[in-house]
């Protein structure tokens, strides 16, 4: 059996006396799709920066690919400036709040990764970026600014823009939890696409019919821990613990 | 107020504000003129406004000296600033505490307390000697340099931390982000107050007059001890420092509209 692609074992984080990671443990392979869900504060978002070291955990160790770092606390040595830049450009990471930068059209958003980190050539670049916004459906707002763009239509171009790096991973917090009901669709749309041209993914998500429909892999956290793990079929419509079927019940009772 | 109103665009607004301030400002000038110049109305004071014309030539030397300052305290002061803005953001104490300290000495002192300082006090400490004109100069621009410390700061500070996360997460190092990301979009909100502490900056050039530089207050006091017109020259130094402003001012309204920050979200 291969190497999984992404391995965390044993991971914590806390801000200050507040743990929000209590002993994480997770694998990925690669072209797996895994969907995190559970309560807000359990700490899926936590886990999801801790990916690609936005957030920096006091312990245990995380390896994407050949990269590895291991955490130790205050005595933790994590790599020098570029390495950990390197770090995270091997994970494209898309935000809830899409965090395009206002003052780049859409072309320039997308070719930014490659352009200032990778210094791949722009000629080069803006023919993989306009073949990456054709792939979310947005090359005729290449010359837009992001201002002129809806929500959905933002949170697709910021997939474009994580993309461009060619990450081994793709990790997405909470993608569409700021779109408008009606903008939610386009979104996952793409990341359907994604999933069904094997792209390896991390999704954070509260739409729990997607998590089933997409997912090969569904952890339930809570309270900073992996409360329940396993096919969807399991976790999601079946699931052992109490608070994994609490959690759900609320849920359907919202969505009927 | 708002600033997006489509019907009466921003440029037409303020070109019809300016053109009533300037109308208003030029009457009430000329009508003090005509009034006290004819004696008219009885005042004691026989207004005699020829004095300005006979000393046209040390005026026109302190509007230079005036001008001159002002452009290098501003430049020297902008550089100070971009330095000590960026520095003070460093996680590293040693640079940060320093200039936080310089920061809040030059803000929190009157600037005359410093000009007067720097020429009397500082050759004293280091045995230098330092002619007016470069105590000066040195005030002013560490004067400057800490209020747009400050705004350079505000600036960077006021972009939104999803902009840092997300260029952190497309693997840029912290130059590349703040050079490509966080800078571009700081300094189109840092303009409007750059300019308007330039302004201030200009105006307190005023100061320089206590330390015999000879700048256009410093002129008109000179001449009015000598003429004993002290209401002419004073009134026509107001006006010179207004009428150098006012451009300024309606200039960098301009830019205000022109870079201001887009709307977002």
């Amino acid at each position: 059996m291969p190497q999984p692609l992404i391995e965390i074992s044993n991971l914590r984080k806390a801000f200050g006396q507040n743990v929000v990671l209590k002993d994480i443990s997770l694998q990925v392979e690669r072209g797996q799709v895994v969907a995190i869900i559970g309560p807000s504060g359990s700490g899926k978002s936590t886990l999801l920066r801790c990916i690609n070291l936005l957030s920096v955990p006091q312990g245990g160790r995380i390896k994407v690919g050949e990269q590895a770092i291991e955490f130790n606390g205050a005595h933790t040595t994590l790599p020098n400036e570029r390495a950990l830049a390197r770090f995270r450009a091997s994970t494209g990471m898309v935000f809830q709040h899409f965090n395009l930068f206002p003052h780049m059209t859409v072309l320039r958003n997308v070719m930014e990764g490659p352009v200032t980190v990778l210094k791949t050539p722009k000629a080069q670049a803006e023919t993989e970026a306009r073949a990456l916004l054709a792939k979310v459906g947005l090359l005729d707002r290449a010359d837009y600014f992001p201002d002129k763009l809806s929500g959905g239509q933002k949170q697709r171009v910021a997939i474009a823009r994580a993309l461009a790096m060619k990450p081994a991973v793709m990790l997405f917090d909470e993608a569409t939890s700021a779109l408008d009901p009606e903008l939610v669709g386009e979104v996952l749309g793409v990341i359907k696409g994604l999933a069904k041209d094997g792209m390896t993914m991390i999704l954070v998500t509260h739409e729990i019919g997607f998590a089933r429909e997409v997912a090969d892999q569904v952890i339930f956290m809570r309270d900073g821990v992996v409360a329940e793990s396993g096919p969807p079929d399991v976790v999601i419509d079946n699931p052992r613990q109490a608070s994994t079927q609490a959690f759900l019940g609320r849920f359907k009772s919202a969505a009927a | 107020m708002d600033l997006h109103d489509p019907a009466s665009g921003p440029t037409g607004r303020s070109r019809l504000g300016t053109a009533l301030l300037l109308a208003c400002g030029l009457a009430g000038v000329w009508a003090a003129v005509r009034h006290f110049s004819g004696g008219a109305s009885g005042t004691a004071y026989d207004w005699d406004f020829s004095v300005l014309w006979s000393y046209r030539r040390l005026l026109l030397i302190g509007l230079a000296y005036t001008l001159v300052f002002t452009v290098v305290c501003v430049v020297l002061g902008l550089l100070v600033g971009l330095a000590t803005g960026l520095g003070r953001l460093s996680r590293n104490p040693w640079v940060s505490a320093p200039i936080r300290a310089y920061i809040e000495v030059f803000r929190c002192t009157p600037v005359l307390v410093q000009l007067v300082w720097f020429y009397y006090a500082l050759p004293v400490l280091t045995g230098l000697e330092i002619s007016a004109v470069v105590a000066a100069t040195l005030c002013l621009s560490l004067y400057g340099g800490a209020f747009y410390s400050e705004i350079v700061r505000g600036g960077i500070i006021s972009i939104d931390n999803g902009q840092v996360e997300a260029a952190r997460a497309l693997g840029m190092t912290r130059m590349q982000l703040m050079r490509r990301v966080v800078l571009p979009q700081a300094f189109k909100r840092m303009v409007p107050p750059l300019m308007s502490q330039s302004i201030m900056q200009l105006k307190n050039t005023s100061l320089l007059s206590v330390l015999a530089v000879p700048d256009l207050l410093y002129q008109g006091q000179v001449i009015a001890h000598e003429t004993y017109r002290p209401l002419e020259l004073y009134t026509f130094i107001a006006v010179a420092y207004f009428a150098v402003l006012l451009p300024v001012t309606i200039w960098a309204k301009r830019m205000e509209f022109g870079a201001g920050p887009k709307e977002e979200v």
